[in-house]
């Protein structure tokens, strides 16, 4: 294909469902523009119907994840100077994930891994339990720190491999949220974690690809909650308490 | 589930081709040792094993042997760099180069045993 001219890109967008089709834009191109702005430039000016998702355009709240040029990435912070190939962009939605409409995706199964993953704070017997002092150098502390702040944007999701072999395996956000939890020292089931996700589709599937890690747009390493978690779980299993 | 006809650019990084590398050459073993029993099993009979140890000096099969010195030393340093990560919680750069370290000791020694014969 020829190379377009500097001011113009040449923008392939999916359209329709899973089997839908690319097709082409021409966007003017600006400073500073990122990805997410180019598919509102053609939402508003080109294509009215284009479906999308966003919400804060700023990185926090993790819903404008898509395909960019073969790789998920977050679009609201990623320059298209960055990732445009001769100025060309292909924007497609996240893979592993069904396809509601052109870059819209379910995050539904995503979500749903979150809980089955048991990523959320099951209380104490007592006040005492649930509000125990945590010292911020704690090494569990620590350890949850590293993983806390998730934006469940769905990129290590829609990179992982082993999902895209095994779609009921809970993936690396939830299992890095489940390693989160499992560092809770005020949880009040703490090994209800290790149960949760020593499943048949829990953490012992990961395959240590670390394309989760690469493609985190906020820099966190589910692989390495992933492991915590397999270590966990080998220790729990040995002393009999996965069992109980 | 590769869809949107999309090569995946998101498996472009070392993680990924090291486990690639790592299967491969698993594979390459894994194909390689039951040949390998075989011709200890000829040791046995002189004139078969005569007849081996002659079509093992051809060059092409002494340039296989090479490669799966190879292979097999990726393949240990493959392992090790699992271990680092999963059981001792290392970083990626510091499980590297554990994995270097030991595929340079483990590739030298291997190459110094196959100059020997």
């Amino acid at each position: 294909m020829s190379s377009s001219p500097d001011n113009l890109l040449q923008v392939k967008i999916w359209r329709g469902c899973a089997d839908g089709a690319y097709e082409d834009y021409v966007v003017p191109q600006q400073d500073n523009q990122t990805v997410l702005d180019v598919v509102t430039y053609i939402q508003r000016n080109l294509d009215a119907a284009l479906a999308y998702r966003f919400a804060c355009r700023v990185g926090v709240c993790g819903s404008c994840a898509m395909t960019v040029n073969g790789r998920p990435r977050w679009t609201c912070r990623t320059h298209v100077s960055r990732v445009a190939k001769n100025g060309m962009l292909e924007i497609a939605p996240l893979q592993n994930l069904p396809v509601i409409r052109d870059l819209v995706t379910d995050m539904t199964p995503f979500f749903e891994k979150w809980q089955e993953a048991r990523g959320r704070f099951v209380p104490g017997e007592g006040p005492k339990d649930t509000l125990a002092r945590v010292p911020p150098e704690q090494k569990e502390r620590a350890a949850a720190s590293a993983a806390i702040e998730c934006i469940n944007c769905g990129v290590c999701y829609s990179a992982c491999d082993v999902v895209a072999w095994r779609d009921d395996y809970l993936g690396p956000a939830a299992l890095n949220r489940a390693w989160a939890a499992y560092n809770d020292v005020r949880d009040g089931d703490r090994v209800g974690v290790l149960k949760a996700v020593s499943t048949g589709t829990g953490c012992n599937n990961c395959h240590t690809h670390q394309s989760c890690a690469e493609h985190c747009p906020v820099a966190l390493n589910p692989t390495f909650s992933i492991a915590g978690l397999k270590r966990a779980t080998l220790k729990a299993s040995v002393k009999g308490e996965l069992s109980k | 589930m590769s869809a949107f006809g999309i090569t995946r650019a998101s498996r472009a990084h070392a993680g990924f081709v090291a486990a690639i590398v790592h299967r491969v050459s698993g594979l390459a073993l894994a194909i390689f040792l039951p040949l390998h029993f075989l011709s200890l099993g000829l040791a046995f009979e002189q004139e078969a094993f005569d007849g081996f140890i002659a079509w093992a000096n051809n060059p092409l099969v002494k340039v296989s042997e090479a490669l799966l010195v190879a292979a097999l030393t990726v393949h240990f340093a493959g392992g090790l760099r699992l271990l680092a990560v999963e059981f001792f919680g290392l970083t990626r750069a510091q499980a590297v180069w554990i994995a270097c370290a030991f595929a340079f000791g483990i590739g030298a020694g291997l190459l110094f045993l196959l100059r020997a014969f």
